[in-house]
This record gives C-alpha cells, sequence and structure tokens, in this order.
C-alpha cells in the first residue's frame, strides 16, 4: 500500500484559534479515506490545506513524494479534482462550459475533450441533453454530476470532496451515493471524502478519520471505532450518529 | 429674425484627418472591449491631436456680451489685415483668461484697467496706465492704449423702484437696509467689490445673494433681488427699465476698456490691435452690447464696428439642425473618449482596490474624494496646470475624473460579492491568477462593472455641458450662450438634447446588457 497524499506535522490557527493540531495523515491509493467529525473539528481545514486553498502554518504536504510548494502547486491541482456542497459550479458558463473549463485552458484537443465529456456523462449518469443547460436551469442533483464531471475532466490522481451530498434531499443523495461509489471502484480512485454523516461515512470508507477539535480522535475501519474506541469522544459520537439513525 | 450665434467656431477639429494610423490603432484597442458602443468614438483622438491651434493668432474672451463683441472686433481686425485668427469665446473669468494668456493658450484678450490693477496686479486701483503697462511688461505682457470707453462697475435698480424709494445714490441705499441685494460671484470676491463697497459706504443689508450675472437681469425684473451689479455700458439696463445709482463717494475705478497680449506675439498682430485704441467711445458700445443682444449675434455686432451690415462671410449660417449635430458630436466626443478612459483606468483600479488593504482604501478613497469636488472648481483647478490650460484635454481629464468612481467601485464591489465557494473552485482547479480573473471572475462581476460604467456615461453626458465653459463645445455651448444672454430658448436648444442624449445612452448600455452580460447570469 502506498500513499498518494502524505501530512506531516500539519497545524493551521486562525488568529487565536487553532482549527488543526500538528497532524499527521497518509491518504493511501485507490482508496476512500473519510474525514468524520463535528462542526469545527477541522476536517474541512485538513482538506483545504491538501489543494491549498489555505497555508498551513507549519509541518509539510507531500503529493506522490514531492513536497507541495507555492511553486508546483497550480500544476499539482490539475492532479487533484474538488467537489463541494454546493457544487461550485460558475453560473455565467454552461454545464459543458464549466466541465471543458480547465482542459480547454491547457489546450486539449477537440476530440480528446469530447470523447472525455461523452464518457463522463454516462459515468455520472449525466444526460447530455443537459450539458447546454447553466447551472442555474440544472436541479440539484444534476448540478452535483456536472461538478463531479469537472473533478474527473482530466482524469485526476485525487479526489477530494466536501460535503458532497450535503445539500441535496434524501431520496437524490442515496441515487448520488450509489452512483458515486461505483465510480470510485469502477475508476479505482484515490478518494478522500468529507462528510458529518456516519452512516455515508461507512458506506463509502475503506478508512475512517475520526476528528475533534482540530486533532484526529481515531482512525481506523468502522469495526474498530465501534469495538475499539480510543476515547470516550469516539464511541460517544459513534453511539449519538446510531441512536438517530435507529429511531 | 436669424437666429444664429456663434458662428465658424472650432471648425478646426472637425477637418482633422479621421483615418490618421494612429487613430486606426486605437481603434483596433478599443474593439477589445464595449465594441459596438465605442467603434463611433474611434475617431475621437484625431480631433485629440489637432487641438493645439491652427490659427496664428488666438484671442480669448470672458463670458458677457461685451467682452464676446470686443473679441470679435479683435478677430475681424486681425483677420482683415491678414493674419489667421480665432476667437474662443467666453472662457470664464479674469484669472482663467489671464492664466490662458500667460500659459499661451490665448494671445490676447478684451480686459479692463481697474481689473488690471486689483485683480491681477494685487494692487490698488489708483495705479496710473503707465504704472500698470510696466508692471505688465515684467510679466511679458503688452497693454494697448486705452479704446474708448470706460466700462465701470455700477449698482442698479428698477426705475420704478429707486423713484418711490427716492434712491438716486449708493448713499440712499442706507436707509433701506431691507432691500435684497443679488451680486455676481465675481463682483462678490473682488478686490474692488462689494466688501470694500460696502464698508465705505457703510451699508447695512444682510440679504445678499450670489447670482449669475445674466440670471441676475432675470430676478431683478421680478422682484426677486432688489438691486444688482452692472457694468455700465451693459445694454440690459436701457432693455430692462433700470437706472445705475449713482457712486457719490466715488468708490468705483475706472475701468477702461483694452487689449492684452503677449509681448511675444507677432508685430504685425500688435500693431493691429493698437488700430483700434480710441476708436469706441461709450455710446458706441452700448450700441454693439444692444445689437449683439438683440440680434443674439456677436459677430453681426463686431460688423457694425466696422460699418457694415449683416451678411459678411464671417456670421456663418448655420442651420439649426447642423448646429445641433455638431453640438452633439462634439458632446459625444467629450463624454465618449473620456468614458473610454475611466473605463481603461477604472476596472483595473477597480480590481486593485477589490482586495482590500491600504491601497485598496486610498483608491477609492482617492475616487470618491474627486467626486465631492464641483465639477467648476475641478476645471478651474485643472485650468492653470501647464499640460492641460484652456483646452479639449481640460475638459476630457475632468470628465475622465468624474466617470472613475462609479466604476472603480462598482468594479470592487462585484468581484468583492462574487461567493468564496466560486472564488476557491477557480483556485482549486488550478487556473492561473490572470485566467481565474480573465475566465471566472470579471464575467460574474459583469453586471456590476457594466451597471457602473452606465451611471458614469450618464454623469459624463450631463457634465459635458460644462465643457463650453472653457471653449471646449457640445451641448453646453447653447446653453452658456443662452445663460448669458437671457434668453431661454437658447439655453433649451442645448439642454433637452443633453437630456435626450442621456436617455439613449441609458437605453444602449440596457441593451448593450444583453450582449456583454453572459446568459447564464441573466436566468
Amino acid at each position: 500500500m502506498s500513499a498518494l497524499v502524505k501530512l506531516e506535522d500539519v497545524s493551521k490557527r486562525y488568529g487565536d484559534a487553532i482549527a488543526l493540531y500538528p497532524t499527521n495523515l497518509s491518504v493511501e491509493s485507490a482508496k476512500t479515506t473519510v474525514l468524520i467529525g463535528p462542526s469545527g473539528c477541522g476536517k474541512s481545514t485538513l482538506l483545504r490545506l491538501v489543494i491549498r486553498l489555505i497555508e498551513p502554518d507549519s509541518g509539510s504536504i507531500k503529493f506522490d513524494g514531492k513536497p507541495v510548494t507555492p511553486d508546483n502547486i497550480n500544476a499539482l491541482r490539475r492532479q487533484i479534482g474538488y467537489v463541494i456542497q454546493e457544487g461550485g459550479l460558475f453560473p455565467h458558463l454552461t454545464a459543458r462550459a464549466n466541465v471543458l473549463l480547465m482542459a480547454r485552458h491547457i489546450g486539449k484537443s477537440q476530440e480528446e475533450t469530447h470523447n472525455r465529456l461523452r464518457e463522463l456523462s454516462e459515468l455520472t449518469r449525466f444526460s447530455e441533453k443537459l450539458l447546454p443547460r447553466y447551472p442555474l436551469e440544472l436541479s440539484g442533483g444534476q448540478r452535483q454530476r456536472v461538478s463531479l464531471m469537472r473533478a474527473l475532466m482530466l482524469s485526476p490522481e485525487l479526489l477530494l470532496l466536501d460535503e458532497p451530498l450535503g445539500a441535496l434531499d434524501p431520496l437524490v443523495r442515496a441515487s448520488l451515493q450509489k452512483d458515486l461509489k461505483e465510480i470510485f471502484t469502477r475508476l479505482a480512485q484515490t478518494v478522500l471524502f468529507v462528510t458529518h454523516d456516519l452512516a455515508e461515512a461507512i458506506y463509502f470508507a475503506d478508512e475512517i478519520v475520526l476528528m475533534n477539535e482540530g486533532l484526529i480522535a481515531q482512525k481506523g475501519t468502522i469495526t474498530d471505532l465501534r469495538e475499539r474506541p480510543a476515547d470516550r469522544f469516539v464511541s460517544e459520537f459513534i453511539n449519538a450518529q446510531r441512536g438517530i439513525a435507529s429511531v | 429674425m436669424n437666429r444664429i450665434r456663434k458662428p465658424g467656431k472650432q471648425e478646426r477639429f472637425e477637418s482633422g484627418n479621421p483615418e490618421s494610423r494612429k487613430s486606426k490603432q486605437f481603434r483596433r484597442f478599443l474593439v477589445f472591449w464595449l465594441p459596438d458602443f465605442f467603434l463611433i468614438f474611434s475617431f475621437v483622438p484625431a480631433f485629440l491631436i489637432n487641438s493645439s491651434s491652427a490659427a496664428d493668432v488666438v484671442i480669448g474672451s470672458k463670458k458677457f456680451t461685451e467682452s464676446y463683441v470686443l473679441g470679435e472686433i479683435a478677430k475681424r481686425t486681425l483677420t482683415d489685415a491678414g493674419i489667421p485668427a480665432e476667437h474662443r469665446q467666453g472662457m470664464g473669468g479674469t484669472i482663467i483668461l489671464w492664466e490662458a494668456l500667460r500659459g499661451g493658450q490665448i494671445d490676447a484678450y478684451p480686459e479692463y484697467a481697474g481689473t488690471i490693477a486689483t485683480e491681477i496686479l494685487k494692487s490698488d486701483s489708483t495705479l496710473s496706465l503707465d504704472q500698470i503697462r510696466n508692471s505688465l511688461e515684467k510679466l511679458g505682457v503688452g497693454m494697448t492704449a486705452p479704446l474708448g470707453f470706460n466700462n465701470t462697475y455700477a449698482l442698479v435698480m428698477r426705475r420704478s423702484e429707486a423713484q418711490r424709494l427716492g434712491i438716486r445714490a449708493i448713499s440712499d441705499l442706507r436707509k433701506y437696509p431691507d432691500l435684497k441685494i443679488g451680486l455676481t460671484h465675481e463682483f462678490l470676491e473682488r478686490q474692488d467689490g462689494w466688501r470694500p463697497l460696502r464698508e465705505r459706504y457703510g451699508l447695512p443689508q444682510q440679504n445678499i445673494i450670489g447670482i449669475d450675472h445674466a440670471l441676475g437681469y432675470s430676478a431683478l425684473a421680478n422682484g426677486s433681488i432688489d438691486v444688482k451689479d452692472a457694468y455700465s455700458t451693459d445694454a440690459k439696463i436701457e432693455e430692462n427699465d433700470l437706472v445705475v445709482i449713482e457712486d457719490d463717494l466715488q468708490f468705483f475705478p475706472k475701468y477702461e476698456a483694452v487689449f492684452l497680449f503677449r509681448s511675444s506675439t507677432r508685430v504685425d498682430a500688435i500693431a493691429a490691435l493698437r488700430r483700434l485704441e480710441g476708436t469706441l467711445d461709450q455710446t458706441r458700445m452700448v450700441r454693439l452690447n444692444a445689437e449683439a443682444e438683440r440680434t443674439k449675434n456677436y459677430a453681426r455686432a463686431a460688423d457694425l464696428y466696422f460699418e457694415r451690415s449683416a451678411g459678411s462671410p464671417h456670421a456663418l449660417n448655420d442651420s439649426f439642425p447642423r448646429k445641433l449635430a455638431r453640438w452633439t458630436l462634439r458632446h459625444l466626443q467629450l463624454a465618449g473618449f473620456s468614458l473610454l478612459l475611466s473605463v481603461m483606468v477604472g476596472i483595473p483600479l477597480g480590481i486593485v482596490a477589490s482586495r482590500g488593504g491600504a491601497v485598496g482604501h486610498v483608491i477609492l478613497g482617492f475616487a470618491g474624494v474627486v467626486q465631492t469636488i464641483p465639477s467648476l472648481a475641478l476645471l478651474a483647478l485643472l485650468v492653470p496646470l501647464p499640460f492641460f490650460g484652456i483646452s479639449l484635454r481640460t475638459a476630457v481629464a475632468a470628465l475622465f475624473l468624474y466617470g472613475l468612481l462609479p466604476i472603480v467601485r462598482n468594479t470592487a464591489t462585484g468581484l468583492q460579492d462574487i461567493p468564496r465557494a466560486l472564488r476557491e473552485s477557480a483556485v482549486a482547479l488550478g487556473l492561473s491568477p490572470i485566467a481565474r480573473l480573465w475566465k471566472i471572475y470579471l464575467p460574474i462581476a459583469s453586471r456590476s462593472i457594466l451597471s457602473g460604467i452606465k451611471t458614469s456615461a450618464v454623469i459624463n453626458i450631463g457634465t459635458a455641458t460644462l465643457a463650453a465653459l472653457i471653449g471646449a463645445g457640445g451641448l453646453g455651448e447653447p446653453i452658456i450662450s443662452g445663460l448669458n444672454l437671457n434668453d431661454h430658448v437658447t439655453i433649451l436648444e442645448g439642454a433637452i438634447p443633453a437630456a435626450v442624449l442621456a436617455l439613449l445612452v441609458q437605453w444602449c448600455f440596457d441593451l448593450l446588457d444583453h450582449v456583454l452580460i453572459p446568459k447564464g447570469l441573466r436566468l
């Protein structure tokens, strides 16, 4: 097993508030790693540090063995797909233009992008007929599918998902969960997935990383967390979510 | 009745070659941004390049009838002597004319001895003509001998009112502290103006307002004011049945009319101006002034001086539609070119300002401060600067500065209002900063930026009417003339087209929204 992304003693603070204590984490290739925890636990901060939307205060992040620096970050970002809760689609561009934006920017051939687009709409079950529409003309679920296509366009090595299904209604959410899982398996995709929903984490995760107040509370499979909780917080978190789910 | 007032002015601007290489390059640049709208203005640089005068001698005049007439007379005299001359009419007050003379934008203009002594030499009005001439010589300025008439300041009242109250002399005003007095702004501020006059006579009136000279006559006629300042050769005194109140303490100095000229002016031109010395007595000047006011045509009044009837080649008989076309074209050139500059400078400044910080605050603060300067004051501030002077440049520069704020502010706000999720998505995709700006941020902010440009355009169309004050033309020309002549029809000839133009521009920009704002943002 090899680590695609490696965080070493990475920390981040905002003024006096510590968002992330010095943290070590490996994201394994072709696996889905899920970051979970209550609001403000630092899971989104960690994700945003990986794609360098924020600069770490200390520590280093290695991507494929190479340290990430301000010089190589833009090139690295093209090997990373990023999907956020509201999709982050650009409203002035059609679904097609959103998906093709980067490919066109770096000068990929028409034929290549065209084929890739067809592949992706099949993969994400997004009708090609909807491609000329603008984001405002699409439903929430459709927007997330387009956002996923955009993230996968350049066949990224790493896919970062920040609560990608958080704003969807339960039916749409369930069908997208199923599709996403299929896609990850089919592409043998390395995924770092942030959610606050334990059921979702269990569904996707090869490894669950439970965080609390800027620290990793425990790493492992759901069985590890359930049967060998590292501390009281871990067992409370697992039980609280299970409690609601069983009502 | 022939109602043409401003003959043959500034044709030289239109005669420039509109397809010079520079303007072609410029056009290519324009096509880059707002293509449809700005193509109209692509010939503008040609006239700016040509804005230095083609005539050998440029005569200036102040913003009142007599000065216009004297300016026309000087122009005719020079032209008749075979010297190409141009007359820039109604450029402003004493200081603007003096600065223009010193700065070389004009070569000569009519002035009054008393004004030279007090306003220009900052001395008192007892200076003799020789003393004045010697002082001016040191400044590189020459002066003709008096033209023959003395146009001193005077206070005037309605004849009926003066008789009813028994007022003959200024001393009599002391008995009526409730009289309302309306004075020109220049008279209020002058060294030999209202303040020392009030002191000398011990006048008790508190109800003093500042009012434009021509408007003051209307105010006097309808009773809004009872007393105003005037020039003793003013044709309006007879016309409006007013009386001059006697200056019984001999407060007002002598205002003998002369021409001032730059000492470096060509000798034959100076000689020609000198031929005017002693040729204009009081009666004759009053008659010329009355003729100018009656016919609304300064050149025609000047013709009278040469004792020729109307119809000289100098009175260019423009039809109203042709004049309107010329004014409107110039107006659009002024507003369009300054708007273009505002866009080219304002959007980059807005981008920088959107990042906040000290620099952003300085930019927004500067643009805001400029906006608070009254437009007249801004023109007056620019005129004495070496590069500007009395020129189109000054008008364009002032309009450009006024157009900045809405564009800078709307660009900055539009960019700042982009949701964080969209900004971060653009960063996370790996787009370079430039690509983010061009492909993502600016298109998303386009509605806000365009609405800033629209605001600037409408403001510029309105403010450009003031450009006529410094001889830059446009629809302000009939408005200023009309104000000077107290002729409402002439004012409306400029005011109505200016208002229509503003509406049209607004409408054009509304159409432009559909072209330039991406469809996805208009859903």
